[in-house]
C-alpha cells in the first residue's frame, strides 16, 4: 500500500502574511493509494499549506513537486490541470448557479451547439450519486442547507477523478450517516491509487480513515507518522504542545442535567409553530437555564426550527410566548429585543464581518443592542473583548487583527463571543463548535454550561451525539421535517439517539422518559 | 428493532423531489418575464389610446432607431452580470464615430475604416479589463477613466461633425429590406438582432457564458473552482467595448454623420435598459434577451411621449420611475429567494 514515490512533495516551504509567518520551513508528503490526515488546532496553518500546495497562496520559501516534478503554481485552475483536486475549507461554490454547474462547470460536456445540458445534468447526478446524495441537479445551490452545499462541493471534487484529492474539514457540518458515505468512497479511491489529504477536527474520523497523519502546531511541522504508530494522547500533546497534558475532555465534567434545577419554570412556549410544507407545526417550552439540544439528520429541518425560534424565519401557524406574553419575531432583531439571540451555521454569509477586527466583530451585537449612541465605556469594552478572547483561545491574540486573515476555526470562535458576549435569555446557536478544534471545543462546552447554570437557556444544533448527550438537559429529535420527540437526558445513550433518528421514537421500545411535549 | 440500529441511507430511501422544469426556470425568468409583461401592457395601452400604435410599421422603426442601444445593452449585460459596470460606452461611441468619419473623410476605404471603427471599441475595452483585472481598480472607476479618455480623443479628431457620404456605411442605415406586411429590416438592425442571438448562446451555452454568472455569483469561489476568472473578466470589457464601437458605427451610419458630443449619458441609457430587463446590478442573474426588452421598453416610452405630444424630458422621467420600480422588485425577489 505504502507505494514507492510520493506524489506530492513539499520541502521546507514557508508562507508570510505581512510580518506573520503562517507556516515556518513545513515539508510535507502525499503518497498515491493513501489517505493522509493533516491535524492541528486551529490557526495551526493546515488550510495555508493547502493554498500553498494549490497555487491560492505563493510561498516565500521552499518547494514544492508533484509527481517529481518541481511546480509554480499561480492559480487553483493550474493545479487542477496537474489532477489536484480540492475542496477549499471557506468554498461557497456558486449559489446563483444550478447543483449541475456547481459539479461540472470546468469540466462541462459539449455538443455540437456548446455546453449539453443534458449530459450535464445527468453527469452531476451520478456524481451525486456516488455520495448517496439527492438533490436535484437542476435546482439553484443556493436554495439547499450549508451541509447539502459542503457535500455538492465534495461531489464536484470527486467527479473530476483526480490522482490527488485534497479535503479541508469536508465534515465539519456533516452527520455521522455522511461521513461513513464520505469514507466509504474515500476507500475505495484509495484502492484505485488515488492519493488523498483530509483534514479534520475531529480525531475519530482521523483514526477511522487516514493511513499516515502529519501533526502542525504554530505553523510548523511536528511530524509525519503512521497512524497506526502514533497513539491518540500523542497526537494529542504534540499538537497541543505543552499546554495540554492528556486527553482534554470533550465533555463538560457534570453532564448538563445536574444544572437544570430552573427547567421546571418554562418562560419560553412555542405552540403549533410550523411552516406551510416545510416544518410540521410543533411544541416546544424552554426553561431558565435549560440547554435544549436539536438531533437530525441533514434537511431534517433542524435548522429551520431554530430559525422560526429565533425570528430568522417566520412560522405560518402557532405562536410564541415569552413569560405568559404572546410575541412576534418577525426578525432577528424583534426576537433580539426580547432576549432571543440566534448564531446561524454559515458565519461567511450571515454574521462574521471580514473587514472589521475581532473586538469589533464580538462588541457588534452588544453594540447594536445598546444603541449606537450609547457607546460602551472602552475600558469595559477591552476587558469583556480580552474575557472572551481568552476564555475561547482566539488567535492571533490581538483585539486588533482583521478578521478575514483568522483561520476557519477562530472566525468561528469570534463569532460565538458575540453572542455569548450579549447574554440573552435565549441562546439559540446552529452548530456552534463546527470547525473548532478538540481543546477549545472543550472550553465552549464548559462555557455555556456555566451561563446555563446561571440562567441562560440554549437550544443548540450539533451533529455530534456526544457534545449532545453531554451538554443538554433535553434533546429534540427532527426527522422529515417533523419535531419527532423531546427526550429527558438522563442516560440517554448515543446508540438510542441514532434509532430514533433513523426510526422514529417508536424505535428501540421507549425505557426513556419522554417529555410530554408533541 | 435490532440492538445496534445503522443507518442505510435514509437520503437515498426518500421520494426523490423533483420539481418541475418549467417551475425551476419560472423564478430565473420572472424579472424577464415582468418586463415582457410591461412591454406588451405598453402596447394594448398605445393601441386603445392612439389607435394605429400597435403596428409592424412601429415596431419596425423601434428596432431601426434603437439598434445601437440594442447593441450597448447587449455589451452592458456581460460586464454587470459579473458584478461591474462600464460607463464609458458612450463615449466610445463618439469617439468611433468621428474616427471613423474621420477616416473616410481623409480617404480610407470602407473595408479598412469599418473595422477599425469596431476594433478602436475593443482597444478601449481591453484597457478597462486590464485595468480592473491586472492593477485592481474598481470598475466604475477604470471605465470612468476610459470615458474621459475616449471623449478627449474624439474631441482631439475633431470638434466639428463630420458628414458621412460613404455609400457602404450610408447602405447600412437606408437599405430596408422588406418582409411584407409592413414590416421590415435595415442591415443595422440585423446585426443588432444577430449580436443578440449570438449572446444568447455565448451565455448558455460556452464555458466562457457561464464563468460570467460564476464571477458575479462569488468571484473568490470561482476562482477556487479553478474557472478562468481574469481571462474572463478582461473579456467581458473587451465585449462591452467591442459592442460600443459598432454601436458606433451604427450610430453613425443613423445620424449621417461623426460628432464628438454625441453618446452624453449614452451608456447610462444601456446601464437602464439592462436594469429594466431584470439584470442584478450586483452580478450573477439576468438575461440578454431582458436587456432587449429593456430596450424596447425604453424606445416604447420615447415613442409614447412623442405621441402625447408633451416635452421629450419626460421620457427621463418615466424612464427614472420604471427603473426604480425594477430595482425596487429585484431587492424584493433577491429577499424572497434567500428565506
Ligand atoms: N490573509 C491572511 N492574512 C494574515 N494572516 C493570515 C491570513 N490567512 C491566514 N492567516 C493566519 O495564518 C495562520 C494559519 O491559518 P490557517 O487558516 O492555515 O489555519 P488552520 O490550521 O486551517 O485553522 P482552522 O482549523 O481554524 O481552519 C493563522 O494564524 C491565521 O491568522
Ligand atoms: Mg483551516
Amino acid at each position: 500500500m505504502f507505494a514507492d514515490e510520493p506524489v506530492v512533495q513539499m520541502q521546507g516551504v514557508s508562507v508570510d502574511f505581512g510580518g506573520v509567518r503562517a507556516l515556518d520551513s513545513v515539508s510535507f508528503r502525499m503518497f498515491p493509494g493513501e489517505i493522509h490526515s493533516l491535524i492541528g488546532e486551529n490557526g495551526a496553518g493546515k488550510s495555508t499549506l493547502i493554498k500553498a500546495l494549490t497555487g491560492v497562496q505563493s510561498i516565500s520559501a521552499g518547494t514544492i513537486r508533484v509527481r517529481g516534478e518541481q511546480t509554480a503554481f499561480t492559480s487553483p485552475a493550474d493545479a487542477q490541470r496537474l489532477g489536484i483536486q480540492t475542496v477549499y475549507q471557506e468554498m461557497d461554490l456558486l449559489p446563483n448557479l444550478s447543483v449541475a454547474e456547481n459539479i461540472m462547470l470546468g469540466r462541462e460536456r459539449h455538443g455540437r451547439f456548446g455546453i449539453n445540458w443534458k449530459l450535464m445534468e445527468a453527469d452531476a447526478e451520478r456524481a451525486l450519486d456516488e455520495l448517496g446524495l439527492d438533490l436535484d441537479p437542476r435546482s439553484a445551490l443556493g436554495t439547499h442547507s450549508l451541509a447539502e452545499q459542503q457535500l455538492v462541493a465534495i461531489a464536484r471534487a470527486l467527479a473530476a477523478r483526480a490522482k490527488i484529492l485534497i479535503l479541508d474539514e469536508p465534515t465539519s457540518s456533516l452527520d455521522q450517516n455522511e461521513v461513513s458515505e464520505l469514507f466509504r468512497v474515500l476507500h475505495s479511491l484509495r484502492e484505485s491509487g488515488v492519493a488523498v489529504l483530509f483534514i479534520s477536527h475531529f480525531l475519530d474520523q482521523v483514526y477511522e480513515v487516514s493511513d499516515r497523519l502529519t501533526i502542525l502546531r504554530d505553523g510548523r511541522s511536528v511530524g509525519e507518522f503512521l497512524t497506526s504508530d502514533i497513539l491518540r494522547i500523542d497526537v494529542v500533546s504534540r499538537m497541543t504542545g505543552t499546554r495540554t497534558r492528556g486527553l482534554p475532555s470533550p465533555l463538560v465534567a457534570d453532564g448538563g442535567a445536574e444544572l437544570s434545577a430552573g427547567a421546571a419554570r418554562p418562560f419560553f412556549r412555542a405552540h403549533h409553530v410550523g411552516v406551510n410544507g416545510a416544518i410540521a407545526p410543533f411544541d416546544l417550552q424552554v426553561g431558565e437555564g435549560e440547554v435544549i439540544g436539536i438531533a437530525g439528520l441533514l434537511g431534517s429541518g433542524r435548522s429551520e426550527l431554530v430559525r422560526l425560534l429565533s425570528g430568522v424565519e417566520r412560522s405560518d401557524s402557532g405562536e410564541i410566548e415569552i413569560d405568559e406574553k404572546r410575541v412576534r419575531l418577525r426578525s432577528p432583531a424583534s426576537a433580539l429585543s426580547q432576549g432571543v439571540a440566534y448564531s446561524s451555521d454559515n458565519r461567511a454569509v450571515e454574521g462574521i464581518i471580514g473587514d472589521f477586527s475581532i473586538a469589533e466583530n464580538i462588541l457588534l451585537a452588544l453594540q447594536a443592542e445598546r444603541g449606537w449612541l450609547r457607546r460602551l465605556p472602552k475600558q469595559h469594552r477591552d476587558e469583556l473583548v480580552q474575557s472572551y478572547m481568552t476564555a475561547l483561545d482566539i488567535r492571533p491574540a490581538d483585539p486588533e487583527a482583521l478578521v478575514k486573515t483568522l483561520s476557519g476555526g477562530n472566525q468561528q470562535k469570534v463569532l460565538l463571543a458575540r453572542w455569548l458576549a450579549l447574554a440573552p435569555r435565549l441562546l439559540v446557536l446552529d452548530e456552534p463548535t463546527r470547525g473548532i478544534d478538540m481543546a477549545t471545543k472543550a472550553e465552549i462546552q464548559r462555557l455555556i454550561a456555566e451561563l446555563a447554570a446561571n440562567g441562560m437557556s440554549v437550544i443548540f444544533i450539533s451533529a455530534e451525539f456526544r457534545e449532545l448527550v453531554g451538554l443538554s438537559d433535553r434533546i429534540g429529535v427532527m426527522r422529515d421535517g417533523r419535531l419527532e420527540v423531546v427526550l429527558e437526558n438522563d442516560d440517554l445513550s448515543e446508540d438510542r439517539l441514532l434509532a430514533i433518528i433513523a426510526y422514529g421514537s417508536q424505535a428501540g421500545a421507549g425505557d426513556d422518559a419522554e417529555s410530554d411535549e408533541r | 428493532m435490532t440492538a445496534a440500529p445503522t443507518l442505510e441511507r435514509p437520503l437515498a430511501q426518500r421520494a426523490p423531489r423533483r420539481t418541475p422544469r418549467w417551475q425551476l426556470r419560472l423564478s430565473a425568468w420572472l424579472p424577464v418575464l415582468t418586463t415582457s409583461a410591461i412591454l406588451l401592457a405598453m402596447f394594448i395601452t398605445g393601441q386603445a389610446v392612439f389607435g394605429n400604435f400597435f403596428t409592424s410599421r412601429l415596431i419596425s422603426s423601434l428596432f431601426l432607431d434603437n439598434a445601437y442601444l440594442i447593441v450597448l445593452a447587449v455589451g452592458m449585460t456581460y460586464v454587470i452580470l459579473t458584478g461591474g459596470i462600464d460607463l464609458s460606452v458612450g463615449a466610445v461611441v463618439a469617439f468611433s464615430g468621428i474616427f471613423g468619419a474621420q477616416l473616410l473623410q481623409t480617404g480610407w476605404p470602407a473595408f479598412i475604416v469599418i473595422p477599425a471603427i469596431v476594433v478602436s471599441g475593443s482597444l478601449i475595452g481591453a484597457l478597462i479589463g486590464v485595468l480592473v483585472q491586472v492593477f485592481e481598480i474598481q470598475p466604475f472607476i477604470a471605465s470612468l477613466a476610459a470615458m474621459f479618455l475616449a471623449r478627449g480623443l474624439a474631441y482631439v479628431v475633431s470638434l466639428q461633425s463630420i458628414a458621412i457620404t460613404d455609400p457602404a456605411v450610408t447602405w447600412l442605415e437606408r437599405t430596408r429590406f422588406q418582409l411584407g406586411g409592413g414590416w421590415f429590416v435595415t442591415p443595422t438592425v440585423i446585426i443588432a438582432v444577430l449580436t443578440v442571438a449570438v449572446s444568447v448562446w455565448v451565455l448558455q451555452y460556452t464555458r466562457f457564458g457561464r464563468s460570467v454568472y460564476a464571477i458575479g455569483g462569488n468571484e473568490q469561489s470561482a476562482r477556487l473552482m479553478g474557472l478562468q476568472v481574469a481571462r474572463t473578466r478582461i473579456a467581458v470589457y473587451v465585449i462591452s467595448g467591442t459592442c460600443a464601437g459598432i454601436a458606433g458605427l451604427i450610430f453613425a451610419a443613423y445620424t449621417g454623420s461623426g460628432y464628438s458630443l454625441t453618446g452624453l449619458g449614452m451608456e447610462l441609457d444601456a446601464i437602464a435598459a439592462v436594469v429594466i430587463g431584470g439584470t442584478i446590478l450586483t452580478g450573477g442573474s439576468g438575461y440578454v434577451i431582458g436587456s432587449l426588452f429593456g430596450v424596447m421598453v425604453y424606445g416604447l416610452i420615447e415613442i409614447s411621449i412623442t405621441y402625447i405630444g408633451v416635452d421629450s424630458w419626460w421620457t427621463k422621467i418615466v424612464v427614472g420611475g420604471l427603473l426604480l420600480v425594477f430595482v425596487v422588485l429585484q431587492r424584493l425577489l433577491v429577499a424572497r429567494r434567500k428565506r
